[in-house]
């Protein structure tokens, strides 16, 4: 499954795209440890595959979330290179 | 009392044809969304009941105030049920829910229910929230896409237009398409922006007919671009509240060159989907872990 | 040198008038949907009040969001060029303007000689900007002002779940309905926007002196929420908040001549 976390406001598009099933085969985890915000959190989806999703609480406001991360002269991004799968994508 | 322009039926409906007493397994879906709440009943698995409120203020109170009166229209007692599902923005607050289950999931197979297995993508706009939905022929989700961020594009952004213009919101599909020229779309995303937009556009002299038109060719326009991102297939279905809005909906077929499909049955509510999956996922789950029946053992709602 | 500065915002309209470097003239009135008329109304207001005739202004500059309104501007400045020029002219320490309106919030960086070097914005949502707060003091049913002062006089520590203003506006509504006090309510509110606008303004590396302007300037429960997210004491408020952006283009239509 491709899930997009995220939302589209007036300002713009923000959203970070998890592919489930390279996530579900993944034994690390490490986006978890790598993300600053701690955005990442281990679940087991509706059908039952052990996944990781952005964290409901802080989803509205990723735009703020990933602002630290995202100056153009510091890539990439720690989630993205932590992610060995390579499952993550940002949209912005 | 005020009059409430985002009223809108709120009803118990059932299948006459069907009969709860020869049913083995009976399962109840509960979506709790933010401005609306269903209950659906399914008999071994088919769509069986229904009913429609207003969400009340705590997620509790709607669940039991969805379902009970379904029960007692439907004469089945509380303690026949085999499971309860939970679903929607509410979910984790349903005391006697069996599981919860996520609105994504739910909505896929509710949908898939409606429409069948060449259903691919579902766009539920609901009165809090906007989702697109890919799914495969047995309604599992392959992508799916949410914004509950912003107003825009969701059902409490029309309420407060139909708030704003003081017209039912019921009646401004209908009215959208009473104009004389092609209505351009508001151009502010924020329904705040949005709100001041109309405004100066009634102050210019532009009809109310105009205004509605004006803002279910915006908030059509803001979907689309939504469902840009994970892109659509057929067949492809229009689910919640703005459903029923064909000023929105007919706006967004027309951007996307694709016709929204209707479910088979014309009694099912593309409105209740999300229940409906939820009741499916209390079939599927009675069946294959068994019955909850047993712990509401003589208990009441 | 007479020239005028004249900042077309989303809600208000500000004139200033300068000679040389000095301020003759100023006034503001509230955009209509007239806005030519209405900026033509409020100049006229600004020539009265600096005593000149209007044939003495030698270089009239527009900015704000509708900058382009005006047919008989000499010059069309951005927001954050005017509003950037205006605050050094204010305190010519400042290096980091901030400039939060009624649609926009943004973040200027300017160097020693008042130029901008760097700047991030916020536009288009309700939420980062001065209409968010408006909208809460609202649906409580408080005029801005008042709302405003109410929140230095609570502690509570309230989240705001809703990132929308609309949203969040039914997110007051529980509030009330479960008996929450006006000035935590108020609290909340500052928090959650102070929250999302000094986010924004990290974007661009904060340098001191930090400077705040736009109508949320003139909001206590704003400023100091602001403060204690930044974790910054030392922030400047010009006396006249509103008219930076204004002044800052009166100043640029003198300089554009002598360059």
């Amino acid at each position: 499954m491709i899930a997009n976390y995220g939302y589209m406001d007036g300002s713009g598009e923000y959203y970070i795209t998890i592919d489930t099933d390279k996530c579900a085969e993944c034994e690390g985890k490490m986006c978890i440890a790598a993300c600053p915000k701690g955005l990442f959190v281990p679940i087991e989806d509706d059908y039952g595959e052990d996944v990781v999703e952005i964290d409901s609480g802080k989803v509205k406001e990723l735009k703020y979330q990933c602002m630290d991360c995202k100056p153009t002269e510091k890539p990439p991004l720690p989630c993205i290179s932590a992610c060995t799968p390579g499952a993550l994508k940002h949209s912005w | 009392m005020t009059k409430e322009y985002w009223r809108w039926d709120e009803k118990c409906w059932k299948d006459e044809s069907m009969d709860p007493k020869s049913a083995g397994i009976i399962s109840a879906g509960i979506d709790i969304g933010s401005v609306s709440s269903e209950a659906v009943l399914c008999l071994d698995g088919k769509f069986y009941a229904s009913n429609t409120i207003r969400t009340g203020s705590n997620s509790p109170t709607s669940a039991k105030d969805a379902l009970k009166p379904l029960l007692e229209y439907t004469g089945i007692a509380y303690e026949n049920l085999d499971y309860i599902v939970g679903t929607g923005y509410g979910r984790v607050n349903i005391p006697f829910q069996d599981k919860a289950v996520t609105e994504i999931a739910c909505h896929g197979r509710g949908a898939n229910y409606m429409v069948g297995p060449s259903l691919r993508t579902i766009l539920d706009m609901g009165g809090q929230d906007c989702k697109a939905i890919h799914v495969d022929e047995k309604g599992k989700v392959t992508n799916f896409l949410m914004n509950d961020k912003c107003a825009a594009g969701t059902g409490r952004g029309m309420e407060t237009i139909a708030d704003l213009l003081k017209v039912p919101i019921t009646e401004i599909g209908d009215r959208s398409f009473q104009i004389d020229t092609p209505a351009e779309p508001i151009s502010n995303v924020c329904v705040v922006f949005a709100k001041s937009e109309a405004m100066a556009m009634v102050k210019s002299g532009k009809t109310l007919n105009e205004v509605l038109a004006s803002y279910c060719k915006a908030m059509a326009d803001r979907v689309t671009q939504l469902l840009d991102r994970i892109g659509v297939e057929k067949e492809f279905f229009i689910t919640g509240g703005i459903s029923k809005n064909r000023g929105v909906t007919e706006r967004i077929e027309e951007n996307l060159g694709i016709k929204a499909v209707k479910p088979k049955d014309a009694r099912l509510d593309p409105q209740t989907a999300g229940a409906l999956g939820a009741a499916l996922f209390g079939f599927v789950l009675a069946s294959k872990k068994g019955s909850k029946k047993a712990s509401r053992k003589g208990q009441t709602l | 040198m007479i020239s005028a500065g004249i900042d077309v915002g989303s809600k208000n309209i500000k004139v200033v008038i300068l000679d040389g470097d000095k301020i003759i003239g100023k006034a503001i009135q509230t955009g209509s949907d007239d806005q030519e008329k209405s900026i033509e109304e409020t100049l006229n207001s600004a020539v009265k009040d600096a005593k000149i005739e209007r044939s003495a202004i030698e270089k009239i500059a527009t900015t704000g969001i509708g900058r382009k309104v005006f047919k008989e501007a000499d010059y069309v400045i951005t927001d954050v060029t005017a509003g950037g020029r205006g605050i050094f002219e204010c305190d010519n320490a400042v290096r980091t303007g901030i400039d939060v309106g009624a649609e926009e919030s943004k973040a200027i960086k300017v160097n020693q000689v008042g130029k901008v070097t760097d700047s991030a914005v916020n536009e288009k949502c309700a939420a980062g900007s001065g209409s968010f707060v408006e909208s809460m003091a609202r649906a409580l049913g408080i005029d801005m002002k008042a709302f405003a002062e109410l929140a230095l006089s609570s502690d509570a520590k309230i989240p705001m779940n809703a990132q929308c203003a609309v949203f969040a506006e039914s997110e007051v509504v529980s509030l009330i309905a479960q008996n929450t006090p006006q000035k935590d309510i108020s609290k909340a509110v500052h928090d959650s926007i102070a929250s999302r606008v000094s986010s924004m303004v990290r974007r661009v590396k904060l340098e001191p002196r930090i400077a705040i302007f736009g109508g949320l300037a003139y909001n206590p429960g704003f400023v100091s929420a602001f403060k204690k997210n930044l974790e910054i004491e030392d922030i400047f408020i010009p006396e006249e908040p509103l008219f930076v952006s204004a002044l800052g283009a009166a100043l640029l239509a003198q300089e554009k001549k002598e360059g």
